[in-house]
């Protein structure tokens, strides 16, 4: 904390010293710095990537071209997998997004019989591989004779989103102070509009969270999704089928555009809560 | 009355959807382990007989996958937790004003897809790649040394995608140390390594144990790893499952190979959470 004061009452430090010194300080910031490099050296492969004029396998550097930026649909079926993946991944966050926060409510809110086997429940999905998850839910549509497609897909979505809605959700309502509530309750506000004015504004943040990692699991999720979909492919499952022959340039366009748009969303949302923050 | 009713009014419709898609395929799942093929075993139906060994047969024949997956997930969620502590360190407690841009930086990757980032590596990694090259230059490892289709692509690769998961319980739990505890244990003359042997770690457990548990356990059911990164010498159970179901539909053994692996997984996950102490997990 005084580093200032320190180095004014040492002043015949040699620099070598000063150096080590200050790398020993900042060991852990320059630490960081090499975990983030590790963790977009992919993500800035695929970018550049983007702009490869590659022709139809995208494996090797052969020049830039804005041509893949401009038409991004230009390589047959990446744009219907990728359509098909917003429309499932909407859904799914939808169904979760609700299911899951009534469920965060319950647990987080009350004290009943039960509460105990319902987090197990919660819990249960979260420690299963996502393979028997896709696995069993195929051998019941097997049972019932119902086709693979898109809507066993957002099913099977569902299942492994809510647990993460709940955690998510449970969390923010943990973190929430009991006495706002109580000063609703004494400046007279009953329990429905203490719950629309107060508790739900509160945790509206955690709900929103919890519907952007509801939505990122189910755009990103491949293991399930091949055991249930059938014929429909979705934008992982493209991208996976044409991994062997090499992806086509639009695939990589379309995964750094859903990078920066996401960057985008929860950027702002950190700013819309910062202002919040200082004007409430 | 009504205070009574209500959580179990809220709970209903998410545990009945659970129930219909979770429980009951886990059901069902089981009842499909012990079946055998109708007749001569091609036509792709199965009725029930009870077989019971399916299990050791399912588990005999693909030991060696098992004992991979496990393997792999093991050194993958060890290296993970070395990463990502000091990483989620340095956010929670040097992190400063950057902090909320530091975890969204954590997650960022999540939104390409991870497939193209797999597949990156893969590139990156592979013969006309520039870290191969440059390896061999330096003298790092020899002219006929690949990186890809080995173990050791496979387990960088699952490090690497369930980076995030272990980054950020850890996370949560370190930022929720109050810094005066430091304080108080420098104040004890205990210096910055018993600080963190005795304080910090202790405290950080609950994010040590959810991060290690979110990453071991997508880890040792993955197969896209494998698939992407590996070669036949590296496949795992989820391989095996996979083309059981998809390729060869061979139900049962599928069945078996799931159930088999579900169970081990939460025998471990019991058995760890009983040790580290930390029952609120969710």
């Amino acid at each position: 904390m005084n580093h200032k004061v320190k180095d004014a009452t040492i002043p015949h430090i040699p620099t070598g010293a000063r150096i080590s010194r200050w790398i020993g300080r900042n060991l852990i910031r320059i630490y960081a710095v090499f975990a983030f490099t590790y963790l977009f050296i992919p993500v800035a492969y695929t970018f550049a990537f983007s702009f490869n004029d590659s022709g139809k396998s995208n494996l090797i550097w052969k020049g830039f071209t804005l041509d893949n930026w401009q038409n991004p649909c230009g390589a047959p079926e990446v744009c219907t997998a990728l359509v098909n993946s917003v429309k499932i991944g909407f859904l799914a966050t939808l169904f979760s997004t609700i299911l899951g926060t009534m469920i965060a409510f319950a647990i987080g809110r009350y004290s009943f019989k039960g509460r105990s086997t319902s987090n197990l429940m919660i819990f249960l999905p979260m420690a299963t591989p996502e393979i028997v998850l896709g696995a069993s839910l195929l051998s019941l549509f097997l049972v019932f004779q119902i086709n693979p497609g898109f809507w066993p897909t957002v099913m099977a979505h569902v299942v492994f989103c809510i647990s993460f809605v709940v955690v998510t959700v449970k969390a923010r309502i943990a973190s929430l102070d009991p006495r706002l509530e109580q000063a609703a309750m004494d400046l007279y506000a009953n329990e429905r509009e203490t719950f629309r004015r107060v508790t739900l504004p509160l945790v509206a943040p955690g709900i929103a969270a919890a519907a952007l990692l509801a939505f990122s699991l189910s755009f990103d999720d491949y293991i399930i999704t091949n055991f249930n979909s059938g014929t429909l492919k979705t934008f992982p499952e493209f991208v996976y089928a044409s991994a062997a022959r090499g992806i086509p340039a639009q695939a990589n366009v379309i995964g750094s555009a859903m990078f920066f748009l996401a960057l985008a969303i929860v950027i702002t949302g950190q700013i819309v809560g910062r202002k919040r923050k200082v004007s409430a | 009355m009504r205070k009574i009713r209500t959580p179990y009014l809220l709970l209903l419709p998410g545990f009945a959807f659970l129930f219909t898609f979770f429980i009951l395929p886990i059901m069902n799942l089981a009842q499909t382990s012990t079946q055998t093929p109708v007749g001569g075993g091609d036509t792709g139906e199965f009725e029930q007989t009870l077989r019971f060994s399916n299990y050791l047969d399912a588990f005999l024949e693909n030991r060696e996958q098992f004992g991979r997956s496990f393997v792999y997930a093991t050194i993958a969620t060890l290296l993970a937790l070395a990463i990502a502590y000091p990483l989620a360190y340095a956010i929670a407690l040097k992190g400063g004003k950057l902090k909320n841009f530091m975890l969204i930086l954590v997650i960022a990757p999540f939104f390409t897809s991870f497939l193209l980032r797999t597949v990156a590596w893969k590139q990156i990694l592979g013969e006309e790649g520039f870290v191969v090259p440059t390896l061999r230059t330096i003298g790092i490892i020899s002219e006929n040394t690949t990186l890809t289709s080995t173990s050791f692509a496979v387990v960088m690769g699952m490090t690497y995608n369930f980076l995030p998961f272990m980054t950020l319980p850890l996370y949560a739990s370190i930022d929720r140390i109050d810094p005066r505890t430091l304080e108080a244990s420098g104040d004890l003359y205990a210096n910055g390594f018993t600080t963190f042997r005795r304080v910090t770690l202790p405290l950080s457990m609950p994010g040590v144990v959810a991060g290690t548990l979110l990453t071991f356990i997508p880890a040792a059911g993955d197969y896209v790893n494998a698939e992407i990164l590996g070669s036949p010498n590296t496949k795992m159970i989820g391989n095996v499952i996979e083309s059981r179901y998809l390729t060869i539909v061979d139900y049962p053994t599928a069945a078996a190979l799931s159930f088999t692996l579900m169970v081990v997984i939460l025998i471990l996950v019991t058995l760890y959470i009983r040790k580290a102490g930390t029952e609120e997990l969710v």
